[in-house]
């Protein structure tokens, strides 16, 4: 029984003013919904050109349920493909980062394509001869996804043809990005850690939404960073300094005072962030060496402004979040309606002292780890709900706080940080890209 | 003299204590400068500047066991237990006089939780120093063979 198919006024009925109906988060046809029209309609992160150093060097990934590949090409250019032979279908590139040389070969009737995509030879190519097959789609290589935008060295893809331009879609949010990258003395990161990988039973969106969630740290994480800060104060004898997993674990128990006065901000399209005027990122002790290095590289006040912006989390509608203070990325790749993949990414400040990338190494593998105190803590709270959903007591999620019944969509705005209004614009844009394509399908269809 | 059925009795009594959820006796099993390390990448030789599933001192590993027993610890709620399931230690180093012990240890490891079941399996490597007439883990390094797999919770030691 399809409840919502191609009816745009169903979905749109999913999400009200400030509450959402529990089927977004557990409804299958909900999530293949996503996967066919809210994905492909949104700019999502496929990789980060330094994975792709050399020219052969590809990776691989899923936009929704469509994998693809972004390829470094002999002129240096990068180029995104789906990841799929133009004869039978068969998957190109089966790992997830590596290099092809030359030319990518099909492994089973070995059909080659430049690492452009572009078809480069077929064996026993005679067998084609007269068949029409120049004016077949197979002709023309490996299908590629045309509007790829590489900004900053971040490779962002739209799989839909026609849909919001990058610079419409983004807007100012990717000040975030730019704040990262100037954070390296060369204006430069590189990826060189294979990601942390974590399975959660939930759905995609609860992982999205506590990216701004600031009244659950104190609470959620009492059991680990309360834990780690209780544990500290006991043993830590006449040691005056504090060690830097302390000082990572400790802001976390910061109070409700302090999250709704470090702010969030908000941007069209379902982007935003906390951490506007400061947040847990702001008191790290100082790595030796590395402001010298900043002002000699930006003069010593760009070098302050570009420290300064210490932005906690930095949602990028739909599925990323990326934390410019200790250079992560966190990828929320959705597989099914109540399992995500999470992939945590960290960069290095290239130029900057391995100090920091230690830092940045530590903050990844104590929060974002299987293996983390603080990731299960959140998990634990995810999967719950994904039960708890299931009620049919109330169908209804509240996110109502600090609402004030006139709210604008699509703009900008800094907004008390402990207010539930990001998830409010990820909603709002949610409704927006799930049903902008809806309508002129339906008239195709008549 | 310590010799090798000391370090493999060590071994094993370890694994016992984890699987009895003896969590102190289990910590001063290690010496003050211990470490617990899970590599996230294959052969890894660097656990600073590579990226690993944990890298703990002894303070983190007492935040570990005191969160276990916390009254809000929710992911701990019904608790977790472990099974490990050792091959015979491979003695890698036994050198007394340099004070050198080294182990290598094939095994099989299992995590419950409700109705949740998990298996892991992999080669822990214990580095002991002696002190007083005991041995205390100086390293122990766990490297699962699916270290790059995308787990769930893995909430207690392996
Ligand atoms: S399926 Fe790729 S060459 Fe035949
Ligand atoms: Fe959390």
């Amino acid at each position: 029984m399809k409840k919502y198919g191609e009816n745009a006024e169903a979905i749109a009925a999913l999400v009200r003013e400030a509450e959402v109906h529990r089927d977004v988060y557990v409804d299958p046809e909900i999530f293949e919904l996503e996967m066919e029209h809210l994905f492909p309609n949104s700019w999502i992160y496929v990789g980060h050109a330094s994975q792709l150093a050399k020219p052969g060097d590809f990776i691989t990934a899923n936009i929704g349920r469509q994998p693809v590949m972004a390829s470094r090409h002999s002129d240096g250019s990068i180029h995104v493909f789906y990841n799929r032979c133009p004869h039978k279908g068969v998957k190109i590139a089966s790992e997830p980062c590596g290099n092809t040389g030359k030319f990518f070969r099909c492994p089973y009737h070995a059909w080659s394509f430049k690492t452009d995509g572009s078809l480069l030879a077929i064996p026993l190519k005679k067998g084609y001869e007269g068949t029409g097959f120049g004016d077949t789609q197979a002709n023309e290589g490996l299908s590629k996804v045309k509007n790829v935008v590489i900004y900053r060295d971040f490779i962002f893809a739209r799989l839909s043809v026609s849909g919001v331009s990058f610079e419409d879609y983004f807007g100012e949010s990717l000040s975030t990005i730019d704040n990262m990258v100037d954070r390296s003395p060369e204006g430069k990161l590189a990826v060189q850690a294979t990601p942390i990988r974590y399975m959660h039973t939930c759905n995609w969106k609860m992982l999205v939404e506590n990216q701004t969630d600031t009244c659950h740290p104190m609470v959620a994480h009492e059991s680990s960073a309360g834990t780690a800060v209780k544990v500290w104060k006991r043993e830590q004898g006449d040691s005056t300094e504090t060690p830097m997993a302390v000082q990572l674990y400790g802001p976390f128990m910061s109070p409700y005072e302090f999250y709704e006065q470090s702010g969030i901000r908000i941007w069209p399209n379902g982007h935003g962030h906390t951490g506007v005027a400061n947040s847990i990122h702001s008191n790290y002790q100082d790595v030796s060496g590395y402001l010298d290095q900043m002002v000699a590289a930006y003069g010593e006040q760009r070098a302050h402004e570009i420290l300064g912006e210490v932005r906690h989390n930095t949602v990028y509608f739909p599925n990323i979040m990326v934390k410019g203070a200790v250079q992560i990325l966190r990828n929320f790749i959705p597989i099914a309606v109540d399992k995500t993949l999470v992939e945590s990414w960290v960069y290095r400040l290239v130029g900057a002292p391995d100090k920091l990338y230690e830092r940045a190494l530590m903050y990844n593998r104590f929060i974002n780890a299987p293996t983390s105190i603080v990731g299960h803590d959140d998990l634990e709270m995810y999967e719950r709900a994904q039960e708890g959903l299931k009620s049919n007591g109330n169908q209804w999620v509240n996110l109502r706080r600090l609402y004030d019944g006139h709210e604008e969509q699509d703009v900008t705005a800094v907004i008390n940080g402990t207010s539930e209004r990001q998830m409010r614009n990820q909603f709002h844009a949610w409704a927006k890209f799930m049903t902008m394509d809806m309508g002129k399908r339906i008239e195709a269809a008549e | 003299m310590i010799d090798e059925k000391d370090i493999a009795e060590f071994i094993y009594r370890e694994a016992e204590l984890l699987d009895t959820m003896q969590w102190q006796a289990w910590l001063d099993l290690f010496h003050p400068e211990g470490r617990y390390w899970m590599p996230l990448e294959w052969q890894q030789q660097d656990p600073v500047l590579q990226p690993s599933l944990m890298y703990e001192d002894l303070l983190l590993l007492k935040v570990r066991v005191e969160r276990l027993a916390g009254e809000r610890t929710f992911s701990q709620k019904p608790k977790s237990r472990c099974h490990h399931l050792l091959q015979s230690p491979r003695i890698v180093a036994c050198v007394p006089e340099a004070g050198v012990f080294k182990a290598r240890t094939s095994y099989i490891y299992t995590e419950t939780r409700g109705d949740m079941l998990e298996r892991y399996s992999g080669w822990a490597s214990h580095d002991l120093v002696q002190v007083g007439d005991a041995l205390k883990i100086r390293l122990k390094r766990v490297d699962l063979v699916n270290f790059d797999a995308p787990f769930g919770n893995i909430q207690l030691f392996m």
